[in-house]
């Protein structure tokens, strides 16, 4: 199993869980139906003519009716952000097999789901609302619940028992660490350039290479370089995790973001920019410490808040190996790689597990706040929108491209905070993709449908699509493709004894052939011949010798004949012994000898020779011979 | 020649004749044939030579022994060439010495000819040599000819060129000796010498090889374009035919030289066009060449004086091909009458530009520029489709911002090549500025005014597009719609900054300084044209922006601090300055002037520092409210703060400054102009005693006198102009002191003394005006001021000091060979 990502815009049909109890929040009127029937207001209502669910928000699984997942034996991780499924797939399904993911992959994917569960688990709802799932209910609701997706499949988050558990499976690899599957394939991590221990995956047997391109970026950040040289070669490359946003330039967004927030801040504004706990905050952070001295900003405090801030802040500095080159080498001055140590020490970057506690005493505006969730819908993130929201001064940032922010903002509106989107997406865009399967040339494409046809909103831009020849193969969601190539070769093992034994003859320049005997021993999808058993004893019944006769093994072999006869010299050969009135006929397949005397006729084709004589076994035979000494035995 | 260099001249010729000797510096070498030029334009060469034995020996000893530097082999064959140039010097010097260096067995035969610089010099001698009857001769006989063509095609390109250019002298020479009166109209009777010109270059043009064609094509080109007899009419008549038949060619070899020389045919005066049909191969070849290609072409043909209308529509309407192809394919239905009725010729703009991002790009900047040029001149074509054009490139940007939905497929190729492509997207806003100079309809405008917004607004734009799109809306802000005796902005125009104002804000945040910066050089422009205007200035103070420009005179950049400083500066002048000053920004709470004073003293870099005097300078012109409170305490710390800085440009604006206050006190300077008459100098009032009590205690006297001893000479000659116009205005003030009466001018002189002598520290103390004006009268600033008038260089320009510092040169090379040893 590639990935095993977790759908959370399901979170945003539903109210967002307030830290503090939010007396707007709660007093929202019920939803009813057109007819006036109220019987769902205890669990949905309505604010600003969008109808949200008022419960625990549910998050979207992977597919689980097309496959058992209890018959998956791996799962391949690719970023920490493709990983958050994971406890439902281990815990739940029955599931045995190993999960395999680099190491900074899956710390910070237990960070990132250590804040998760935080955030939900710290304001428990008693309301659970299920009765609007019921599909003759859902029909009646307004649009988007109406059209949501197998919402009876929807969960609840899991627990931080089930984290730990399902992280306890994971098999912990390195870039270009090779990992035997059974014998059967071997698959390779390398860097993709994303996030920190993001990973490609190279699938191959000794004759096919699958490459699974996930999440990638070929721009200088902070995580190791994408390594593209070894995607070369590979019979099908399956790709996937492209930008969200290609029209948007992640550089042209980082100076949005920035002009953005200084022009807020220097009006004594507040900036809120909901986030993950990790990833592009990182780089934020870099921009931002080049930026606030020159910007004036230098006394304006930057606060961090999440559950996992401070685990996440250091982890990011003792990842050295996993990190660019130019942080690598800061490794060794001895610097920490990421300035936001800096930021910290200098009191201008402060961090807090919530807005409870020592955040409350520090606390001064005008600030930039960094919290979660992205979603709006749980986290620190709520609490600030419902304090900064009803002013114009404030202005909300959002940066994460997963989450429509329109989408994000309903359940505050009417707002009077100024919004801005800044997606800072650094996977690859459509350009970067082409240029990407220009150099490493792969034979196949498979990629989801969606990025073979423009995005639907610009129907014109035919640039924003992969363009590549083969056309690429396209697949949608609960589509079974198989791949475009069949494996036809195994490769064998010779043991050395048995090698021993062989006495290959040269039977042209560079090729040479032996024949062999041996028995194929096949286990765990490795091949091996070894020597034949040794001959039987003689036996001691009349019954066991003629079983040992039927044995085809010990018949006196044939030799084997290879080389092509050349005509004239054949014609000339049967001249010099004697036969005449030789006629030569070319046919499709090769030559015609005819023996017009003898009545005799040699079929000389490319794969076989025929000779047809009327019951003249002896002339046969002299023309057998003739014919074997233009051919080579062995 | 002066007796000075004759002394120095045999030494030197020794050391040119000398091979141990290097000379290390070939621009001495240069300078030296110049200085000989000089020195022929009034001298006889023959004379000199016969005067200047050495210079003979020197020129016997390279051609018997050649064993100098190939510089000094080249140098020599130029000299040759200045001296020959006169008729009876070449008689001269003809013989062995001339066939020597330039026949057959000269220079070529030598082991340095394989060195450029030495055949560049033979061609340059030669060409300086060509300039009577006796040299063409010479040319003919000696074979050098013949070598000039086969140096047309030399691997070095200097020599190349050179060879053409000299073919071309050449054969004008010819011509010119041949031409009596009327031309002769049989090429068979011309000169020899021209007709193997003209016959070789006839073959080139036949040759299947198209470096040999460009050769011959860049002859004909330098020769139409130097040469306006009518011979020349002649020659083309001739090689017209063969001229033609490459056209025939495919692919057309040499397109660039063929245009070259269609264009300086056609620029010729001396031809009869029609009847040489050159109209029709112009024609031909417009329609024959590839979009890329035909466009310069079509603009030198648009630039013609004397073009058929006919070939002028053909020309226009190949510059306008392309973008009537970007209208065809981004509109829906067939909309507002096209560019161009006929489509002839449009596939191939199709093809070009949709064969690859590169063809795209270079094809529709090059158009851009074009229109762009073509707009601004005389002969631009009337009418003008300026409202398709202005459609046409507004939709190129909308590609570029992927903001058009295009109706056909080309569109959506066109979307995806030209989507965020910076090249086309500063050309395009290059002539959408341009263009504001025509009458375009109002939802034209608006268009333009959206457009303009979406590039200023979005986050992909790069800071060069930024600036461009910064500079496209000023001109459309002025010009958007001109009404007769009114400046005002229009209503549309003041919507539009309602919406740009909260752009330029966030543009003034980002995070790339050369955006800030040009985001405050726009509002400086803004303010200086709009500033009076209530609606404008209504507008502007709803916004945050006066606040954030001002916060700008702390970035850390300093080109930015020195916009800041300008638009500060303009702001406060129109009494714009932010008006609620926040809290975190103690700046805003203290006068503006006081900060311009602070980043004058301490600021350490000089572009905000001299910002801040142009901004000083004009408030005290325009009589700035912050200055008049107290003009002398303004000047006197300006002028305090100024006299220690570094850099010269500030001390220079520091002295404009003190030129304003004076002019401000005691009028005009008076004119020295002997044409102008009747303007009474009495109307100049004399300086009040007291006024010259407040100079001696600015002290702007003593700051004008520092100035004056600079070692900057900018900033001397200005306090010298300064001086004089005090001295101007004092003459008659003040009793019949002279200089040195007085024990405090003496003392005043001393220092003046010390200054010279480089110890400036000290202090001129406290003066009288007597004192002062004493020694304003005894300094002699005329004298000075021609000094300073002269190039700081024009002592060590003399050619005497040439010779000897080339003599020197060569000597320190002896005694470090010396040392060797």
């Amino acid at each position: 199993m590639l990935d095993c990502g977790l759908d959370m815009t399901s979170t945003l049909n539903f109210l967002p869980l307030p830290l503090v109890q939010s007396p707007r929040l709660s007093n929202l009127p019920g939803w009813s139906l057109k007819d006036g029937n109220a019987f769902l207001d205890k669990e949905l209502k309505e604010c600003s003519g969008h109808v949200f669910v008022d419960s625990v928000p549910e998050f979207c699984l992977p597919e689980t009716e097309l496959i058992d997942l209890s018959t998956v034996d791996v799962i391949l991780i690719s970023n920490y952000h493709c990983m958050m499924a994971l406890p439902y797939i281990t815990e739940h399904t029955g599931f045995t097999g190993t999960v395999y993911a680099t190491e900074p992959t899956m710390q910070i994917g237990r960070l990132l789901m250590e804040e998760l569960v935080n955030f939900i688990e710290r304001v428990p709802k008693a309301q659970s609302a299920s009765l609007w799932k019921n599909k003759d209910i859902q029909r009646l609701l307004p649009s988007p619940l109406k059209d949501a997706v197998e919402v009876s499949t929807w969960r609840r988050c899991y627990t931080m028992q089930e984290v730990n558990s399902a992280l306890s499976k994971i098999q912990l690899v390195g870039y270009s660490q090779k990992i035997e599957l059974f014998g059967a394939v071997q698959v390779t991590p390398l860097s993709s350039g994303y996030a920190l221990g993001s990973s490609n995956w190279i699938i191959q047997s000794h004759y096919e290479k699958v490459s699974y391109v996930s999440g990638s970026s070929l721009l200088t950040t902070h995580p190791q370089p994408m390594d593209q040289a070894s995607l070369k070669n590979s019979d099908v490359l399956v790709l996937t995790g492209l930008t969200q946003i290609p029209t948007a330039n992640p550089d042209g967004m980082v100076g949005e973001f920035c002009s953005n927030l200084a022009l807020t801040v220097r009006n004594g504004g507040n900036v809120l920019v909901p986030c993950y706990p990790s990833g592009v905050i990182y780089d934020l952070l870099e921009c931002l410490y080049q930026y606030i001295d020159s910007a004036g900003l230098s006394n304006i405090p930057f606060y961090f808040i999440s559950p996992v801030a401070n685990s996440s802040l250091e982890f990011s500095q003792i990842f050295a190996e996993w990190l660019c080159h130019n942080k690598q080498s800061k490794v060794y001055l001895p610097e920490p790689p990421f300035p936001h140590a800096e930021l910290i020490q200098t009191n201008k970057l402060k961090h807090y597990p919530s807005i409870h506690g020592d955040f409350s005493n520090d606390f001064r505006q005008p600030c930039v706040v960094f919290t979660g969730h992205p979603s709006l819908r749980f986290g620190d993130v709520v609490h600030f929108m419902e304090l900064w929201g009803k002013s114009s001064l404030n202005t909300v940032i959002f940066t994460e491209p997963d989450f429509s922010y329109l989408e994000a903002l309903a359940p505050y509106q009417p707002l009077a905070m100024k919004c801005i989107y800044c997606p800072i997406d650094t996977r690859l865009n459509f350009i970067q993709v082409s240029k990407l399967l220009k150099e490493v040339q792969p034979l196949h494409v498979v990629c989801p449908e969606q990025y073979t046809q423009p995005p639907p909103a610009q129907s014109h831009r035919m640039d924003l699509m992969i363009d590549c020849q083969p056309p690429a193969m396209s697949y949608r969601r609960a589509e079974v493709l198989a791949l475009p190539f069949k494996r036809r070769y195994e490769k064998i093992e010779i043991m050395p004894e048995l090698a021993d034994s062989l006495v290959p003859m040269e039977i042209k320049p560079g090729i040479s052939l032996a024949t062999v005997s041996a028995v194929l021993h096949t286990k765990d999808n490795k091949h091996v011949l070894q020597p034949p058993p040794r001959p039987t004893q003689p036996p001691s019944s009349k019954k066991r010798k003629r079983v040992s006769e039927d044995v085809p093994d010990c018949k006196v072999l044939k030799p084997l004949l290879s080389g092509s006869i050349p005509v004239e010299q054949f014609v000339q050969t049967l001249e010099k012994h004697g036969f005449s009135d030789i006629k030569v006929e070319d046919t499709a397949k090769g030559h015609i000898v005819l023996l017009q005397e003898a009545e005799t006729l040699i079929q000389i084709e490319e794969d076989s020779t025929h000779i047809i004589c009327d019951n003249d076994e002896t002339l046969r035979v002299r023309l057998r011979d003739l014919v074997l000494r233009f051919l080579q035995k062995f | 020649m002066d007796p000075e260099c004759s002394k120095l001249l045999p030494a030197l010729c020794a050391v040119l004749a000398d091979p141990r000797q290097l000379v290390a510096d070939d621009t001495c070498l240069e300078k030296l044939l110049d200085w000989f030029k000089t020195v022929m334009e009034t001298e006889s060469s023959l004379h000199l030579l016969q005067d200047h034995p050495c210079l003979m020996e020197l020129l016997s000893h390279v051609l018997k022994t050649q064993d100098v530097s190939p510089r000094v082999l080249s140098f020599v064959l130029r000299l040759v060439g200045i001296f020959a140039a006169q008729e009876d010097c070449f008689q001269y010097l003809q013989g062995e010495l001339l066939l020597g260096l330039f026949g057959e067995t000269g220079a070529l035969s030598w082991t340095a000819w394989n060195m450029p610089s030495v055949r560049s010099g033979w061609i340059q001698g030669l060409c300086s040599l060509a300039h009577h009857p006796s040299a063409l001769h010479f040319l003919a006989d000696s074979g050098a000819v013949d070598t000039i063509f086969a140096l047309q095609g030399d691997p070095s390109l200097f020599v190349a060129s050179a060879a053409s250019q000299l073919l071309v002298h050449i054969l004008a020479l010819a011509m010119q000796g041949g031409a009596s009166g009327s031309p002769i109209s049989e090429a068979a009777a011309w000169p020899i010498c021209a007709q193997k010109i003209v016959n070789h270059v006839e073959e080139s043009l036949h040759s299947k090889a198209t470096p040999q064609v460009t050769q011959a094509l860049n002859v004909l080109t330098t020769t139409f374009g130097r040469c306006h007899s009518p011979w020349t009419g002649v020659l083309w008549g001739r090689l017209s035919p063969p001229v033609a038949c490459l056209f025939e060619r495919d692919p057309i070899p040499a397109v660039h030289s063929l245009m070259d020389l269609l264009l300086s045919v056609a620029r010729s005066h001396v031809l009869n066009f029609a009847a040489c049909g050159l109209w029709e191969m112009l024609a031909q070849t417009l329609s024959r060449l590839s979009p890329t290609q035909a466009g310069p072409l079509a603009l030198g043909t648009l630039k013609l004086q004397h073009c058929p209308q006919e070939l002028r529509t053909q020309a226009f309407g190949v510059l306008l091909q392309p973008l009537a192809c970007i209208l065809k394919a981004t509109t829906q239905a067939p909309g507002p009458p096209g560019l161009l009725d006929g489509t002839a010729g449009s596939s191939l703009t199709v093809d070009a530009l949709l064969s690859s991002k590169s063809a795209c790009v270079g094809l529709l900047c090059q158009t851009l520029a074009h229109l762009e040029e073509l707009q601004m001149l005389p002969q631009c074509p009337c009418p003008w489709p300026q409202v398709p054009l202005l459609g046409a490139t507004v939709t190129i940007l909308r590609l570029c911002d992927g903001s058009v939905d295009p109706s056909s497929s080309m569109g959506g190729r066109l979307c995806g090549t030209l989507g965020g492509c910076v090249r086309v997207q500063r050309a395009a806003l290059d002539f959408l500025g341009t263009l504001s100079q025509g009458t375009s309809p109002l939802e034209l405008v608006l268009e333009v005014f959206a457009v303009l917004l979406k590039t200023l607004e979005s986050p992909e734009s790069s800071p060069t597009v930024l600036k461009k799109a910064f500079q496209a809306t000023l001109r459309w802000l002025q010009n958007s719609h001109k009404t007769p005796n009114c400046s005002d902005l229009s209503p549309d125009a003041l919507l539009f900054l309602g919406e740009l104002f909260p752009i330029l804000q966030k543009r003034l945040c980002s995070p790339c300084w050369e955006v800030r910066d040009s985001a405050l050089e726009f509002l400086t422009h803004l303010i200086r044209h709009w500033g009076g205007q209530a609606d404008f200035r209504e507008a502007l103070h709803s916004s945050e922006v006066p606040t954030l420009a001002r916060q700008l005179l702390q970035d850390p950049e300093s080109y930015v601090r020195a916009s800041a400083v300008g638009t500060a500066g303009q702001l406060s002048s129109r009494g714009l300055q932010a008006t609620s000053a926040s809290p975190e920004n103690p700046l805003a709470q203290q006068g503006l002037l006081m900060d311009l004073m602070h980043i004058l003293s301490t600021d350490s870099e000089g572009f905000p520092r001299r910002a801040v005097l142009r901004v000083f300078t004009e408030w005290l012109r325009d009589g700035h409210a912050d200055v008049i409170r107290d003009t002398e305490w303004f000047v006197a710390t300006v002028l305090q703060a100024v006299s220690r800085d570094l850099d010269w440009e500030v001390r220079m604006q520091g002295l404009e400054l003190a030129q304003v206050f004076l002019i401000q006190a005691m009028g005009q300077p008076s004119l020295h102009c002997p044409y102008t008459v009747g303007l009474p100098e009495a109307t100049s009032p004399r300086p009040h005693p007291e006024f010259l009590q407040t100079l001696c205690r600015l002290p702007l006297f003593e700051f004008a006198f520092c100035a004056l001893l600079d070692c900057d000479r900018p900033v001397a000659q200005k306090a010298c102009d300064l001086l004089l116009f005090l001295r101007d205005k004092t003459t008659h003030c003040s009793g019949p002191q002279e200089a040195g009466d007085s024990p405090n001018s003496a003392s005043v002189e001393a220092v003046l003394q010390r200054w010279r002598e480089g110890e400036q520290g000290q202090p001129l103390g406290d003066l009288e005006p007597e004192a002062m004006l004493a020694i304003l009268r005894s300094l002699d600033l005329e004298g000075l001021q021609g000094k300073l008038a002269k190039s700081s260089d024009h002592v060590e320009k003399s050619p005497q000091s040439l010779l000897q510092d080339m003599l020197a040169t060569v000597g320190i090379l002896e005694e470090n060979e010396a040392d060797c040893y």
